[in-house]
This record gives C-alpha cells, structure tokens and sequence, in this order.
C-alpha cells in the first residue's frame, strides 16, 4: 500500500511520495484508521493543517487511485494491497 | 448560466480500465451514462474522465465567447504563479489555440511569472532552482514570456500608478466588426503568397511561425523589464525591510498583493498588452469576497472579483477561470498532465488565525465540507455585483483614485457616521498630532456605510499638522478606506518603494496648487472651477 503527497508535502518534511507498508490489525484498514496512523507516523509538523476531526482538513483533496473518493465511500473506503492514495492541498500556500 | 454543451454527448469511449472493482460506485458518469465516473463535481454529478475533459474545455471557451472581451489579434498576457489554476489556464489557452481554425482562439499569448521568493522566505538557491524551474515549463509551452523579480517595484515608474482613460468601446458591434476584420484581414494575408490553397493550414503554420519568432525574441524583451535576470542585493535587503517593518501578515499579504498589481501592469503596458489574464478559480474568489469585505473594500467588489476590471484604463484584468472549483482544476491537472509549480506562499504554514485572508479560506471551506452550496452561491453573488458609474462622468480627473488600488475613493466628506469616520477619529485619538484635513479631491460617493453609530465632527478639528507628522498624514489621505486601515500597520513610510512615494508628493503638490488657485476664484460652479484649472 503507498500514499504519495502531492502538494501538502511541506508539512512531511517535503517528501513527496511515501511508499508504506501498514502493520497488519484485525479490523481491515480504512481510510480513517490510515489518516491517524499518517498522523502518528509521517506527519513532520503541524497535524492541524493536515487533519482536523478524524478527516482531511476542508481544502485537501483525497484521490484514491486516480478517482475521487466520494465516489468510494471517503472516510470508509477498505484499502487494498497496492493502492495508490493521493492528497492535493488546494489551500493557499499550500 | 452556461450548460455543459450537449453537442459533446457523443458517448465517451470508456477506456477506463479500473485496477478494482470499486465498491459503492454503481454510478455510471451522468453524461454519457457508460463511463467509469472519476470524480464527483457540483452537486454530486459523477463524471467520467472522457466528459469531464470536455466539459472542462468546453467552459474555458465559453466564457470567453460570453463576454466577448478579447478581442482578435489583440496581446494577452497570462499572469502565471505556478500554481493549479494559472498553470490550468494556461494549458486551456494553448489547447485553443492549437484548435482547426474555425474553433481557435485568436488572441496573441503571453505570460508573465513573478518571483515573490523574497518575501516568502526562499534562500537566493532556491529562487534560482524554482526559476529554471518555471523556464523549463514555460519553453514547453512556447509562449513569450518575462520573468520579473518582486524587487523590480523599486524601479517602476509612477505612471503605474496613474490610470490611462481611454475611450468607451467593446459594444457587441464593434466586437463583430473588429471579427469580421480580423477574418478579412487573414484571408487576404493568405492570398497573397499561396492563391487560395489551403488557407487553414497555411494561417496555422504562420502562427506557429509568428510565436517561434517571439519566444526567441524573449531574451531580449526580459532584458527590458527586468534589466539584470538577478536582483540587486540592496533591493532585496529593502524589499525584505519593507516587509519585516509591516506588523500583520493580513498587512502583508494585501501589501504583496497591490505590489504584485503594479508589476503585472507595468509589465503589460512596456510590453503593449492590453488584457491581461488572472487565474483566480470560483474558490479563490468566494474566499476574495469574504475577505475583501471584511477588510472593508465592500465598495471595490465588482472591480476584485467581477470577470473583468478596468479600473486602470487602458490594460484591462480578466478572470477566465473563474468558472472552474479549486476541485475541477486540481483533477484536471492531475488528470492530465498539467504542470504546475509548488512555490511557498507568503503564508505557507501560517496557523489557521494568521490572517483575515487564512481565516476566511478556512470559514469558507469548512462551511463548505458541511454545505455544498457555500461556494457557488458566494461566487453567484459576486457575478450579480453591478460597477457603480463613478458620479455621473467619466472616469478622469475628477475622479479621485486611491494610491495604492487604484479605485476610485470611496471615502465620505466630513462628518459622517460610518465606518470611515470611526477609522479617522480612531486615528486621531492614537496620534493626537496628524489631524487629516478634509480630503482634498472630489468628495468620493457615499461610503459603503458599514454602519458604525459613531457621530463625530473630528475632521473640522483642524489642528495644525506637525511638520514631521505632515507627509504620512497626507499619505493617507490618498487612500480609500481599505487601504488606510491596512497602512496602519505599516509604521513606516520610507521602505515603501519610490514610485508610490513620489507620486503621493506629487498628488500632494497638485492639490496644495489647486487649494492656492483657488484662493484666487470667486465662488463658482464646479465645472466653471474645472475649466479655469485646465487653462
């Protein structure tokens, strides 16, 4: 499963593309469960300009293999093996 | 409002092979209703990749053709940032261009990229590397373009900050004529080395004969406007004076905004273009009006928001993206390859209450995530926003303008109880010293009122000015309402660059003549005032 950052990538040390593998758990991974984990894991500085609640900040866009995630169930999307998540940060500054 | 043209419903080629099955996406796209739809816009309409590449195109031109601004043959410069929707724009501008003849957009293209890196915290290496950067784009791209420093407004002219009155014109016939014109023209130019043949062929090679004979041309008409492709280091050590002196970032950012304006229409006028191109997306301005209003520009929203804005005369801004969602762009680039460069903004990583301009986005598309229509029903508003005519005449002399935007002043006559009238007795009381006198040109229209219950007399209280005092005072008097509470946190005058500065003194020299002449007249009626003075 990787999560490359397109855009919001100041707030991850400036990396770009993150190739990760989750540790296995009981309950499938979600994209829910997958934000707090990057929260824990990736996030360099500033979560609050990432994530606010348990979902992206209002302004960062969630593409999950190219495609909208609206159209997968956003927050409950159920990860695969190879996926491909993308976030675009359409906010000023970036 | 504009429908997505029904002529593009031909069903897409569904080439969209999905490396899943999606679970919960039963949807087909709504258009050709056999599509894999991609992405969800508006209201929850699902398109597919096919459709939504049309219908994207399809929006860029007509909003274009709905305003019928641009006229054919004339030079349009793209004011280009790096970022999603200028990058966006200009990609749609090029995919017009390379249209069959008939749907090809007939305007001539250039773009204008300017290096903020300064003032946005970027080391001299990485302004460098995020210039070779853009050049690189922008030689794929094949436009002639300038690059300009932000230091370069120490050496603009004050002519920027003087608006060009030009002549009424742009009625649908004489944007018919100035087609037909065009079209004529193009006929006869094709006639004369080839009779007849294949004309559309032929005008397309010409102009892609005419741009390769521009681009090359470029480094000679950057050399114009930028003079060294490096800043002077004292202009970046005054450029950087200038911004660490200005106490807020909402200051600063408005700052950067006016200096930006000023180098974009100086750029424009040396280089002979007459429209100029922003792209500000639907997002961009719902959040601008939000902002705009409660940093009291109320009075200027038609001019910062509206598709087009004359307020300098003779070069004219337009907004053609601003049909687009920050959404749509971002999908469409990364859809289809549209390059686009990250530079650190001046409020890159700024907490959410940096600024009015941060805590508005952040209101907005927090109010959005809830309720889907936040964006476009601002943004409608902003279409509905009528230019109010300026008292009757024609934009002038008479009309007083701000120094800094450039709009006409919207600021009340003495006595009044609105927001301005609380702004100057709040001055007063800070600096009990500088009383402002009354304004001195043509009393601006009635303020856009924003109902301070203030009443006070403060501007009869004609104290008399500190001879040290005296230069700001009357800076400020110069300035509509917006502009005067954003100068109150920049304490200094002198890091200002010199244009602003001298033409300030100069309007302040010209009214001071005024006021002596008119010692000399009898009581008259306007007009007869402005005849005499004329003489």
């Amino acid at each position: 499963i990787s999560s490359p950052i397109g855009g919001a990538e100041l707030l991850f040390d400036g990396v770009k593309k993150h190739q990760v593998t989750l540790p296995s758990q009981e309950e499938p991974w979600d994209i829910r469960n997958l934000l707090l984990w990057i929260k824990k894991n990736l996030l360099k500085e500033r979560p609050e300009l990432f994530i606010q609640g348990d979902s992206v900040r209002p302004g960062i866009l969630v593409l999950i293999n190219d495609a909208d995630w609206e159209l997968q169930g956003e927050l409950d999307y159920q990860l695969q093996d190879q996926d491909n998540i993308l976030f675009i940060s359409t906010l000023h500054g970036g | 409002m504009c429908q997505v043209g029904e002529d593009y419903g031909g069903p897409g080629p569904a080439e969209l092979q999905p490396k899943l099955s999606w679970r919960g996406c039963e949807q087909k796209c709504m258009k050709c209703k056999e599509g894999l739809p991609v992405l969800i816009i508006r209201a929850g309409d699902a398109f597919c990749k096919d459709c939504f590449k049309a219908y994207y195109i399809h929006k860029f031109r007509a909003m274009l053709g709905k305003n019928r601004l641009i006229f054919p043959g004339e030079k349009v410069l793209l004011a280009w940032s790096g970022g999603p929707s200028s990058s966006s724009m200009i990609w749609q501008v090029q995919e017009g261009l390379s249209r069959e003849s008939a749907k090809r957009l007939r305007f001539v293209p250039g773009i204008v990229y300017i290096d903020e890196g300064v003032v946005c915290g970027q080391s001299p290496e990485e302004r460098a590397k995020t210039v070779t950067e853009m050049k690189l784009i922008l030689q794929t791209v094949g436009f002639p373009y300038h690059i300009v420093s932000l230091e370069e407004v120490f050496n603009l002219p004050t002519s920027v900050l003087q608006p060009v009155s030009q002549g009424p014109r742009g009625s649908e016939n004489t944007y018919k004529e100035a087609v037909d014109g065009f079209i004529q023209q193009q006929q006869q130019q094709q006639r004369v080395p080839e009779e007849g043949g294949r004309e559309a062929v032929l005008s397309d090679e010409q102009i892609q004969e005419k741009l390769r004979q521009l681009s090359t041309q470029d480094p000679v008409g950057q050399e114009e406007v930028t003079g060294d492709s490096l800043p002077r280091p004292a202009q970046i050590m005054a450029l950087m004076t200038l911004f660490s002196s200005v106490k807020t970032l909402t200051a600063r950012e408005e700052l950067l905004q006016t200096l930006r304006a000023h180098l974009i229409l100086h750029v424009a006028r040396v280089q002979g273009y007459s429209k100029v191109m922003l792209g500000d997306s639907c997002t961009r301005l719902a959040i601008k009006l939000m902002t705009n209003l409660a940093l009291g520009r109320g009075a200027f929203l038609a001019w910062d928001t509206g598709f087009s804005d004359d307020r300098h005369g003779d070069v004219v801004m337009l907004r053609p993206m601003r049909d687009y969602t920050l959404k749509e762009i971002a999908f469409y680039n990364r859809m289809f390859g549209v390059p686009s460069v990250f530079t650190p903004a001046i409020d890159t990583k700024a907490p959410e209450k940096a600024s009015i301009h941060r805590l508005m986005e952040s209101f907005i598309l927090r109010l959005q995530a809830q309720f889907p229509s936040t964006i476009s029903t601002v943004y409608r508003t902003s279409e509905k926003l009528v230019k109010a005519p300026r008292n009757g005449d024609a934009a002038g002399a008479a009309t007083a303008r701000c120094l800094l935007c450039m709009c006409a002043l919207d600021i009340d006559s003495a006595d009044s109880a609105t927001a301005f009238g609380a702004q100057t007795l709040e001055h007063l009381a800070q600096k009990p010293s500088p009383a402002p006198a009354p304004p001195t040109g043509a009393s601006g229209r009635p303020c856009c009122a924003q109902g301070t219950r203030l009443q006070q007399d403060c501007c009869r209280d004609t104290r008399p000015l500190s001879e040290r005092e005296e230069p700001r005072a009357s800076f400020i008097e110069q300035l509509c309402y917006s502009c005067r509470v954003n100068m109150k946190d920049v304490p200094f005058l002198e890091p200002l660059p010199p244009y602003i500065l001298m033409e300030s003194q100069c309007r302040r020299q010209r009214a001071w003549e005024k006021q002596e002449i008119q010692e000399f007249l009898f009581e008259e009626s306007e007009e007869d005032k402005d005849e005499i003075y004329q003489d």
